[in-house]
């Protein structure tokens, strides 16, 4: 930590009271935030707090509705699509914007060649990267295709790119989401480095420890609105998890049903591994909801799918009342009654451009016929079926799904889960985008699935999701399962220490 | 509740004559319109026996087509059909010319069988380097398209391969020239392949599973479709439907060379995107493609009636059209 350094430094960027609105929905209102010249200051708040939008204005990539921007004390408009690298402002997106086929000296140079006569000056391309490389400290060959780089050095590349084009502001987003412990250690110290020479850095996170060991101030929000700047040596880790969350939980969720402990265990997963994922075991028994929480990227998707078999194991087994279910076998899942609702209903839920029934049968053709054969009839019961299950609200029966509200669609992907039949049912965050009366009936035929002795497992990343539907969570970091919480413990504060690394599995 | 429910079905049935699929409508429009025009441009051209040899000369094209429906609906592409017609094409004459049975009968009916088996396979190998060897098909096909073809230059040595059988020639002929009830041969080939086709890509488990693959080959994979084994199915009925059209073809000439089925792909795959089917996968319309066949036939046969264009130009017209078809089918999903 370096408390000193940015004190009284001159302020580089400020907003002041932005506010911002889409489409009629405000997501910032009056929030004001600064960057010091020579900081590492930490943007932190829960999912949807607004962090990434007022990331987006400050870059440019988003005007504000409201408020004003202000670089080195004057009133700006930060010009959109990145044109504010001109202006040393920088953002280093969680998807790298590298394109896979360059390498490493082409991706510097990227839309700035230099040339002489007309011909590209590969020579002197080389050495600048080289320098620039050198600068940082990283060992990355400037001749290597980024194909073949780590995630870690792909990152360093990005952060050199940013420095070879004069960037002041460097606006981080979950850098550290892909990297493991000793890479993220090694871009620590280049992002020391670099606020010796002055470089301002937003870093935008999740992992307490982290926030806590590198910068200087945190600013939180909460719920699109600013909550507290300070610096990061006056707080800890509780401190800021209890100013992220600080929230009431509403009626939105039906009451809880613990299944009784002597209830069957229907799925078993036991010492589970995939190339990210280590060592997961876990049980869900009858009628139980069972909560996966982590921060994005600590592989829940991939254990889920995993045991879905959608992804191919590396070892581990998985049974559902004892029966043993071979690997990376979505069909063997399916019929020992195993269901996997993706959390991405648009590329891997829906067929945007087929109807309803269309959609709503896809994953149990058999039911319809014998021998192959598909009865109109049948297949139209269905859907009918399914429309009044889960209430599925659409003017014209033979609309195409692209053409559904967020809500409808999700309602329509779970109908077409549960026309599996399933007894284990995985729903990867069950009301992504959808809006909050669709969230509730969501909430409540998940409720009601478990009643009916369902076994349910709900990832998500909105943690009052988690905390009202689930009677045990289980908290994933960085690939493996680090606790699993239950009754009173399972709380904002509680997860977050688990997720943030701040807290392990206390028995084994 | 239920009154509700009721009323908004039969408003729904109401309007449905209004939002038809224009994609699905488009080519049988534009057939008709070119039966007006071709009416106009020679009274001769309406006539049943016109029309009726149109249809049957279009038949290669549009059994080959009715294949590349699914090949294309699923997501694929098979530029490798019009060599497979040349390759396969001999090696059924070639078999029948080695006497290897005696009885005629016995000699053709065993003739068959091999053509859909070598079909198939045909179809098989253009299947499994696209799925299992995770290429392109655009240049899997490439690859077998010219292999097909070397093969058939090969095995006739550069020049032609007839069939030299007069008893097993005689006995074959009916089933280019010959009617049933009236109706030419391959007209009714057409017609029973169309119709099985139609039946498997619409009311059946598979047809579903291609038009998922096309449409979005992770949701299918999400939904637990085996999605490499649906692709490769959709190439061997592309090579079965190939096989179809060589037991048409070769009754009709009686010989094969190397320059037989030169650019049919290309008619093939224009017959399937004038009918309507998107190129991208995810819509596959058989009848549409029949429709596209017959268009394709009666534009050269509307060009050979009058006297306006030089026939020689089909190629370039044959081209032209397909380009035209997109850029409708494109303007026509805006609109929707």
């Amino acid at each position: 930590m370096n408390p000193d350094a940015a004190d009284g430094a001159p302020v580089v960027l400020s907003a002041r009271r932005i506010s911002k609105s889409f489409s009629g929905v405000q997501v910032l209102f009056s929030v004001n935030f600064e960057l010091r010249a020579g900081e590492i200051h930490a943007l932190m708040g829960e999912n949807g707090a607004g962090k990434s939008t007022l990331v987006k204005i400050l870059s440019g990539f988003e005007q504000p509705t409201s408020g004003e921007i202000l670089l080195d004390g004057q009133p700006v408009k930060l010009p959109p699509n990145g044109q504010a690298e001109h202006l040393g402002i920088v953002i280093i997106h969680q998807e790298f914007n590298l394109a896979e086929h360059l390498t490493v000296t082409e991706s510097l140079f990227l839309g700035r060649e230099v040339t002489r006569l007309g011909v590209l000056d590969r020579k002197f391309m080389r050495a600048e990267t080289r320098r620039v490389l050198d600068q940082l400290g990283s060992h990355v060959d400037e001749n290597a295709f980024i194909s073949s780089l780590s995630i870690a050095d792909k990152q360093m590349v990005e952060i050199a790119k940013a420095i070879s084009r004069d960037a002041r502001i460097i606006f981080m987003d979950e850098p550290t989401a892909v990297l493991s412990r000793e890479e993220t250690n090694y871009l620590f110290r280049q992002v020391r480095k670099l606020r010796e020479k002055g470089t301002s850095f937003v870093f935008v996170s999740h992992k307490l420890d982290e926030v806590m060991e590198l910068t200087d101030r945190v600013t939180v929000l909460r719920d699109g609105q600013w909550v507290k700047t300070a610096p990061t040596s006056i707080l800890d880790g509780e401190a800021i998890a209890q100013l992220m969350v600080g929230r009431e939980l509403s009626s939105l969720y039906p009451g809880k049903q613990e299944p009784s402990v002597d209830e069957e265990v229907t799925l078993a997963v036991s010492g589970l591994t995939t190339h990210y994922v280590q060592d997961a075991s876990f049980e869900v028994r009858k009628g139980e909801i069972l909560g996966f929480s982590g921060l994005i990227g600590s592989g829940r998707t991939e254990l889920m799918e995993a045991v879905a078999g959608l992804r191919a194991r590396l070892s581990g087994e998985v049974t559902v009342r004892g029966e043993s279910v071979a690997g990376g076998d979505v069909h063997a899942a399916n019929r020992v009654g195993i269901a996997y609702m993706t959390k991405d209903r648009k590329h891997k839920g829906l067929l945007l451009n087929s109807r309803m029934t269309a959609n709503l049968t896809l994953q149990s053709l058999d039911q319809h016929g014998k021998y192959g054969y598909l009865s109109p009839k049948s297949e139209a019961a269905a859907l009918e079926r399914a429309r009044r299950r889960f209430d599925i609200r659409v003017r014209d029966g033979r609309v195409v799904a692209g053409r559904m509200s967020g809500g409808n669609q999700q309602k329509l992907l779970l109908a077409k889960v549960m026309e599996t039949e399933p007894d284990v049912i995985i729903i990867d965050e069950p009301t992504r985008g959808i809006d909050v009366g669709t969230k509730q009936q969501i909430y409540h035929f998940i409720s009601a699935l478990a009643r009916d002795g369902k076994s349910i497992i709900v990832v998500s990343s909105e943690m009052p999701e988690i905390i009202g539907l689930c009677t045990r969570v289980a908290v994933m970091r960085e690939g493996r399962i680090v606790g699993i919480l239950e009754g009173e413990e399972i709380s904002e504060q509680e997860i977050m220490r688990y997720s943030a690394g701040l807290k392990k599995r206390t028995a084994a | 509740m239920t009154a509700s429910e009721d009323t908004v079905e039969t408003k729904t049935r109401g309007r449905s004559w209004r939002d038809v699929d224009l994609r699905a409508v488009a080519p049988f429009a534009a057939l008709a319109l070119l039966l007006i025009v071709g009416a106009l441009v020679n009274p001769n051209f309406i006539g049943i026996n016109n029309l009726a040899n149109v249809a049957t000369r279009s038949a290669f094209i549009a059994i080959i087509a009715v294949g590349a429906t699914f090949v294309i609906s699923s997501g694929d592409l098979d530029l490798s059909v019009g060599s497979m017609v040349a390759f396969v094409a001999s090696i059924m004459i070639i078999f029948m010319n080695s006497g290897a049975i005696a009885d005629p009968g016995l000699m053709l009916a065993a003739a068959i069988v091999l053509t859909m088996v070598i079909g198939g396979a045909c179809g098989l190998a253009n299947g499994l380097i696209t799925t299992v060897g995770k290429i392109e098909p655009f240049i899997a096909t490439l690859g077998t398209m010219g292999i097909y073809r070397g093969l058939t230059t090969w095995l006739s040595q550069g020049g032609a391969i007839t069939l030299r059988e007069p008893e097993l020639q005689a006995l074959y002929r009916p089933a280019y020239f010959g009617y049933i009830l009236g109706v030419p041969v391959p007209i009714v080939v057409i017609l029973v392949v169309t119709a099985i086709a139609a039946f498997i890509l619409y009311r059946t488990r598979y047809g579903r599973h291609v038009v998922a693959v096309g449409s979005n080959a992770d949701v299918a994979r999400y939904s637990g479709i085996p999605v490499n084994r649906v692709r490769t199915i959709a190439f061997v009925i592309q090579g079965l439907c190939v096989a179809i059209a060589v037991l048409l073809y070769v009754p009709r000439l009686g010989s094969t060379s190397a320059t037989t089925g030169i650019l049919w792909e290309l008619q093939a795959i224009t017959a399937v995107v004038v009918g309507g089917t998107a190129l991208k996968g995810g819509a596959g319309r058989v009848w549409g493609t029949i429709c596209g066949a017959f268009i394709l036939e009666l534009v050269g046969n509307i060009m050979l009636l009058s006297n306006f264009i030089s026939e020689y130009l089909i190629g370039a017209i044959q081209g032209a059209i397909i380009i035209i078809a997109m850029l409708v089918q494109r303007s026509l999903v805006r609109k929707s």
